[in-house]
């Protein structure tokens, strides 16, 4: 007790400049980055691909608010991206109309209306879902997606039936100069919301409210000790969470110009807790990883190989199994073990551990691969850099095997001098 | 989310595209399901746009410049399509080809005309060949839509003419999938029914989820207890499959009148029980009447897609309207070749097919068909076939319908 | 009448499908306190096997070998996937279920292709067994109700009248407990999922040839297995077996009436011209369940008949 009473906190307050190094240093270098990326001059597809990540960024760090905060695992995400982006669509065809006080709100602001519409549909169902968590939230929030999904072919009025709801960004007055036509100056617009939603949620953590969310993840019975309901804790990061979401279905509003009923249901959710999880939910910036990798496979590797939905699945089943704490508890560790007493065994164990990795990925990708193949029927034979990989050639499945069984050593050894090592 | 298979069918599919590097290419993205209950849908029109292109490439292109078809897998889901859209901008197509869902269509339709207004000198058309919701050459029309399928207010009057013609028609049963076509459908149906035959009473109109029902007994058994004479239905893929693999398992012959009877596994799925009581109207079947360059074409696209029929005529009508503006104009680029296919006038294997100039609807004859057992051609790898029904042919003329567009051109 | 007497036949069969879909999930649920996502998955391989053992040989050979296969895969799964994740929690495990859902779904599209296969019921079952009001119906609807009610019975035999029956009771409510009496517990963790996803595997061989047999199957059916098991209550075989027959009726109740909410609420003043007035009963159908399962989580915790909460 006394050696509590005694103890002096003050010597552990952070100073100023490591407050700026920690907390306002990476969201200055972040925004650099993005206002950097025009001056490449990036293709039409380059910018397709980044709004997409913009996109899944703030969309993936708000399931983050639930998951890696407050521990409540969600698979019904999408509905509230889904109703900040369905308002933020209709808003749009308002303010097309010009009717009322509409016809003077830039599109640019969309998002803001999107969080409003997110955070009110947080507020409506988290308030019965918010009651409990655990797996009880996690099926509650399934049954919510689910009834909303399937509801939302009813009410063709809001939600537009199998069509949807189109619009027109280009309408209403102009903020910062920008028409939002070409695709360059759509780019703005997703990289200051992207700025502005990881800035929002950034701070939401720093507020009593977020330290309390990963208290109530921790220990709701403490929480309720020192005064807090755990229930309304849950229910305002339900309500935040859902907020953030609808600021993303703006963005996707405005970007695609176009929403449909499918956005709610359980296939996007899913995709967002595989971002958020891949990505490493007890880190911050962890969602951020995810939301690149995730968005680079679904766009890009889709164009590569038929079997890109496969690779995510074992990408998934392995971060769930072997790397809980996901992508970027991978990349810390690393930095962590460089720091640590040992850094060049350390570095050798982990070296040896990826080419354990990168073999058994060989051995999977040429079987899979083949089988894609070989399932198309159309003939053709798998040859990457012109190596001729046939079914019937017995170089390929001598590959696999080789490959995957190496690879299964040298993770195993891996494995065995990082035992040695602790 | 989407699959790219032109590496992989182009290399199955066409020597051709060997000397295609030499020459221009000009390219089609084909945005369609290829994935999914709609999957044989989309594929078995891309396998019929591929043949088409390749009999193009042939006999030299298309002003010399070779056509390259691209799929796209939109799973039928509109947002999907406009990012699949997005993709094949990005991969520089200029003619963008879909057909199965007029919900997507609808989506494409608006995307393109924003696109085109927002990139002058980068315009690209839209080629519909099989959504036919009216809305798309009436209050929506665009310059940059054609539709080279007859719209479902002719298709239904084709229907209800056969109706009026039989007088133990009494009472009718509409049944649909629940979006924007389906619902076009069931009013088409209802107002003209209407008009035609007074008398006839609509026992049922009925909309269903779309691709999402796997067991249609509920629906069958409710259409033999309202005591129908007649059902009419726009289903088309799984649904229209599903739907009468129900109707054959529930054992009553009520015929089925029917825009997409020809979908995949629809007659295969009937047997026996399909001959005389399920009837579809299309721009063509295989076994009217025609030239031996038409059988021919015919029996090779059966031999190099052996899981599917040749069924997407209006496929090759699309390819060879196309060829026949672009030559016209002297031009492959997307505005001469949309200012030529206005008013244009080809000879395909079952009659004229003329791009009608003021809303861009195809006018083509249509024909009602029936199954039977007594046909050239069987679908499904079944004895089965269409056959065309006494007075099944509605010429030109006679399926033409009025529109309401308001043309607007770029200047 | 007659709309009643098809809804109640064909609510009945499908509710009996619901339920050997669900008997295994409860049991693994209860036990475990796992919610397999992948339950449906088994479902689907279920019904790919059986098309591919029925393609080789016969129908009959499927109906056997199919789910004992699937049981197989399941017992791997157990043995080899979820109890390294154990460790990590509850989390955990649901979500390496989720991902598994994934890589199954994929391998499949890979194997069999991204459509439906001809999956066809047996020949030997293909005709009308009786008449209801003009409408046939078929004897393979029969001869499902007949295959569920042994299934029925057999799983009721199994868990009443054997020792390993009694024991998996015992586990199903203290799992601990069973433990500390000396009983491998894990052998037991691994023997019921093997079973509960043969179970899975079972209702994919007789249903997948009157549904439809392609890959998403599985997406399409697990939430309502998931409503089943929730909605009749952890720990509870009998609480899934209502609500199997409740969410069967319930759905093909719905499909049946033509009502519109106009004609229901009209007294109230909707009018059909309304959004929401012009909404039919019919339509309803694949809302239901979810709508079922939201009330009970928020009602009920418990389930219908269930003991304890989730």
């Amino acid at each position: 007790m006394s050696t509590q009473d005694t103890f002096d906190y003050s010597a552990h307050v952070p100073s100023n400049a490591e407050k700026f190094r920690q907390r306002t240093l990476p969201l200055l270098i972040f925004a650099a980055i993005l206002v950097a990326i025009p001056l490449t001059g990036p293709s039409r597809t380059m910018y397709t691909l980044m709004h997409q990540m913009g996109i899944n960024i703030v969309l993936a760090m708000s399931y983050n608010m639930l998951l890696g905060r407050a521990g409540l695992l969600s698979f019904g995400h999408a509905v509230y991206f889904g109703f900040g982006g369905y308002f933020a669509m209709h808003v749009m065809n308002w303010i097309a109309d010009g009717s009322g006080i509409w016809g003077g709100f830039p599109v640019f602001l969309l998002p803001v209306l999107g969080f409003g519409a997110g955070a009110l549909a947080g507020a409506v169902i988290g308030w019965p879902s918010c009651r409990r968590a655990g797996t009880t939230f996690a099926m509650i929030s399934l049954g919510v997606a689910e009834l909303v999904a399937s509801g939302a072919f009813m009410f063709d009025g809001f939600f537009g039936g199998e069509q949807g709801i189109s619009g027109d960004r280009m309408n209403g007055p102009q903020m910062f100069g920008l028409t939002l036509g070409p695709i360059s100056q759509v780019y703005w617009f997703i990289a200051f919301w992207t700025i502005v939603g990881v800035a929002g949620m950034y701070a939401f953590t720093r507020t009593p409210l977020g330290k309390l969310s990963e208290a109530t993840r921790d220990n709701p019975q403490r929480v309720q000790f020192i005064g807090y309901n755990p229930q309304r804790v849950r229910y305002m990061v339900f309500i935040f969470a859902g907020g953030f979401a609808g600021l993303a279905g703006a963005m996707s509003a405005v970007n695609y110009e176009i929403f449909t009923p499918d956005a709610f249901s359980l296939g996007p959710s899913g995709f967002i807790l595989i971002m958020a999880y891949v990505g490493g939910i007890t880190y911050f910036v962890g969602p951020i990883f995810g939301a690149i990798l995730l968005t680079y496979m679904q766009s890009m590797m889709s164009d590569f190989t038929d079997a890109w939905l496969l690779y995510l699945g074992v990408l998934f089943i392995s971060i769930v199994m072997f790397a809980p704490r996901g992508l970027a508890g991978i990349v810390f560790g690393f930095g962590a073990g460089l720091r640590g007493p040992r850094p060049r065994a350390f570095l050798i164990t982990w070296l040896t551990h990826l080419a354990g990795i990168a073999l058994m990925l060989i051995g999977l990708i040429v079987l899979v691969e083949i089988a894609v193949r070989w399932s198309n029927g159309y003939g053709e034979a798998f040859a990457p850099f012109g190596l001729p990989l046939a079914q019937s050639n017995p170089l390929s499945w001598l590959l696999v095997l080789l490959s995957a069984l190496a690879g299964g050593a040298l993770t195993r050894r891996a494995a065995r001098m990082r035992e040695a090592q602790a | 989310m989407n699959i790219k298979k032109t590496a992989i069918l182009a290399a199955a599919l066409s020597v051709f595209t060997l000397t295609a590097a030499t020459a221009d290419t000009i390219k089609m993205a084909f945005i369609d399901p290829l994935s999914g209950p709609f999957g044989p849908s989309g594929e078995s029109a891309y396998t019929s746009f591929q043949l088409a292109a390749e009999h193009i490439n042939a006999a030299g292109g298309v002003n010399g410049d070779k056509v390259e078809i691209t799929g796209y897998d939109n799973k039928v889901n509109p947002k999907e399509s406009l990012v699949q859209l997005q993709k094949a901008l990005d991969d520089g197509a200029r003619y963008i080809v879909q057909g199965n869902g007029s919900s997507v269509a609808s989506a494409l339709i608006k995307a393109v005309n924003k696109y085109n207004a927002r990139n002058p000198g980068h315009e690209v058309l839209f080629f519909n060949y099989a959504a036919v919701t009216p809305a798309f050459t009436n209050e929506m029309c665009s310059f940059w839509h054609f539709r080279f399928d007859a719209h479902a207010d002719m298709k239904m009057a084709a229907i209800t003419d056969w109706i009026k013609q039989n007088p133990d028609i009494h009472k009718v049963y509409i049944i649909g999938q629940d979006y924007v076509f389906g619902q076009a459908v069931a009013k088409a149906a209802v107002e003209q029914l209407a008009k035609k035959r007074p008398d006839i009473k609509i026992v049922g109109n009925e909309l269903h989820p779309l691709g999402k029902v796997k067991d249609f007994t509920p629906y069958t058994q409710k259409i033999i207890s309202s005591g129908a004479d007649a059902v009419i239905t726009g289903n088309w893929g799984a649904d229209m499959q599903l739907l009468m693999k129900a109707a054959a398992e529930s054992g009553s012959s009520v015929p089925y009148l029917t825009f997409y009877g020809g979908s995949k596994g629809t007659v295969a799925a009937l047997g026996a029980a399909g001959v005389g009581r399920l009837y579809q109207v299309s721009e063509g079947i295989t076994n009217l009447p025609a030239s031996p360059e038409q059988y021919a074409l015919i029996e090779e696209y059966k031999k190099r897609f052996p899981q599917y029929d040749y069924y997407y005529h209006r496929a090759f009508n699309t390819m060879a309207m196309f060829k026949a503006a672009a030559e016209k104009a002297g031009s492959v680029e997307p505005i001469p070749v949309a200012h030529a296919l206005e008013g244009l006038s080809i000879d395909q294997a079952y009659g004229k097919a003329i791009m009608r100039a003021s809303d861009h609807q195809v006018q083509q004859p249509l024909y009602i068909s029936v199954v039977s057992d007594d046909v050239k051609y069987g679908v499904d790898d079944t004895k089965y076939g269409w056959k065309l029904v006494p007075g099944g042919t509605i010429s030109l003329e006679a399926a033409e319908q009025p529109t309401t567009c308001k043309m607007k051109r770029p200047t | 009448m007659e709309t009643i007497v098809f809804a109640l036949v064909n609510g009945v069969i499908y509710g009996l499908l619901l339920f050997m879909l669900s008997s295994g999930l409860t049991l693994i649920f209860s036990m475990m306190g796992v919610l397999n996502f992948a339950h449906a998955s088994f479902y689907m391989l279920g019904a790919f096997f059986a098309y591919t053992i029925m393609g080789a040989t016969s129908f009959w050979l499927a109906l056997i070998f199919a789910p004992i296969l699937v049981g197989l895969i399941g017992a791997a799964v157990e043995r080899y996937g979820l109890r390294r994740v154990h460790v990590n929690g509850h989390v955990a495990e649901l979500l390496f279920t989720f991902g598994l859902a994934y890589l199954i779904e994929e391998i499949v599209k890979i194997v069999y292709g991204k459509t439906a296969v001809n999956y066809r019921v047996p020949s030997i079952l293909d005709f009308p067994a009786v008449q209801i009001y003009g409408a046939d119906l078929p004897a393979y609807r029969i001869f499902m109700l007949f295959v569920a009610m042994a299934m029925l019975i057999g799983l009721w035999l199994l868990l009443r009248r054997t020792r390993a029956g009694l024991i998996i009771q015992a586990a199903l409510s203290h799992p601990h407990m069973v433990g500390h009496l000396g009983h491998n517990v894990p052998l037991i963790f691994m023997t019921v999922f093997g079973i509960g996803c043969a179970l899975a595997g079972l209702a994919g061989v007789i249903a997948g040839n009157i549904f439809v047999t392609d890959p998403s199957m599985a997406v399409q059916m697990g939430p309502i297995v998931f409503v089943v098991v929730v909605v009749g209550g952890i720990g509870s075989l009998e609480g899934a077996f209502v609500a199997s027959l409740l969410i069967g009726l319930l759905q093909n109740l719905a499909v049946g009436i033509n009502a519109s909410f106009a004609d229901i609420f009209g007294f109230l003043g909707l009018t059909s011209a309304s959004e929401v007035g012009s909404i039919t009963v019919s339509s309803l159908g694949p809302v239901l369940p979810f709508l079922l399962l939201v009330l009970i989580l928020i009602f009920r915790p418990q389930g219908l008949m269930g003991e304890r909460e989730l």
